[in-house]
């Protein structure tokens, strides 16, 4: 019986856990509207915090910040539009995946050119080894080895 | 030799990206410029929060640099400031105030306890002018110049050293 009741005091904490942020009711007309809601604060950075989008945040900014993004899909603005309305007024900051631009393509190109420069490397180290190989015995070796190699045979 | 060079470039890369995390260990997040910097300051049409019938808009900022600083009776920093804020309107620099988030009430006794460096103040309960501003937290400031161009901003506390500092050397820049 206790576990049980405990069982239940924790699922409630749980429960008002995950509500600290929900208790935001909103009505949405489409479950593709409400599917584009989620997506879009999951998205944002709260700018406030360090690391929270704002869908997880209690700083009144991320509050301010849903309440925006729920009346733009209201009035019909895509994605792209709400998340430029979002980074003019607060900065590339707000956006957890940067977008592939001028600035940005240093820090999306990197990882790319690093693996083909590593696999260059790697191609030029194995190709340089099995030349080394094959050419391991120079004339002079060989012919002692030859020289060894006949001694061995005539005796 | 050759080989040697070529055999440490592993670790000079390893270095150099040390150096650049440590780098970033210490920079404070805080620290980023407004998106605002260059822009009009946003339009907006609102109440002061002396007179409920006094309407003011964005060509508040026409004709004088200006310092705007984002004030709120319950940001505890906001009255840590108010000395740097109402030392800066002594060396005659033009203040105006956003009570963020506020109620008249609370806003005036804030002034009538503090004292009161600005010009006017903006009477934004909603945040709404805040929001534009990409205002996160109180205080904020920002520079404004005689075109209405947001030119510095400022987050957070404005310590002592601060207006001597970078405050009034960014206010004579754009002056």
């Amino acid at each position: 019986m206790a576990v049980i009741s405990r069982c239940l005091a924790v699922i409630c904490l749980s429960l008002v856990a995950g509500m600290a942020v929900a208790d935001e009711v909103r009505e949405f007309g489409h479950p593709v509207m409400e599917q584009r809601y989620r997506e879009l604060t999951a998205s944002l950075r709260c700018p406030k915090c360090e690391n929270q989008a704002i869908d997880d945040s209690n700083s009144p900014v991320s509050a301010d910040m849903r309440d925006r993004v729920y009346a733009l899909l209201q009035e019909g603005r895509s994605d792209r539009e709400i998340q430029d309305f979002m980074v003019d007024r607060f900065g590339d900051y707000v956006l957890y995946n940067p977008r592939l631009e001028g600035r940005t393509y240093l820090l999306w190109g990197l990882p790319a050119v690093l693996v083909v420069v590593g696999a260059i490397v790697v191609l030029l180290i194995v190709r340089a080894r099995r030349r080394a190989s094959a050419q391991a015995l120079s004339a002079d070796e060989r012919a002692r080895l030859n020289e060894l190699i006949d001694r061995e045979r005539t005796e | 030799m050759k080989r040697r060079l070529l055999l440490s470039l592993p670790l000079v890369g390893f270095i150099g990206l040390a150096i650049f995390l440590y780098m970033g260990l210490s920079m404070d997040p805080f620290g980023r410029d407004s998106a605002r910097l260059s822009d009009a300051f946003p339009s907006f049409e609102l109440s002061t929060l002396d007179d409920p019938d006094r309407r003011v808009d964005e060509s508040l900022f026409e004709g004088e640099v200006t310092l705007v600083n984002v004030w709120g009776e319950w940001c505890p920093t906001c009255k840590q400031e108010m000395p740097q804020l109402l030392d800066l309107a002594d060396r005659g620099i033009r203040l105006v105030g956003i009570n963020y988030k506020d109620t008249r009430d609370k806003g005036r006794e804030f002034l009538d306890e503090f004292g009161n460096p600005f010009e006017v103040n903006i009477f934004d309960p909603e945040g709404d002018l805040g929001f534009e501003l990409g205002v996160y937290g109180a205080p904020e400031t920002f520079l404004v110049d005689a075109d209405g161009i947001i030119r510095y901003h400022h987050t957070g506390y404005i310590k002592p050293e601060d207006v001597r500092d970078t405050i009034l050397p960014e206010v004579e820049k754009w002056q």
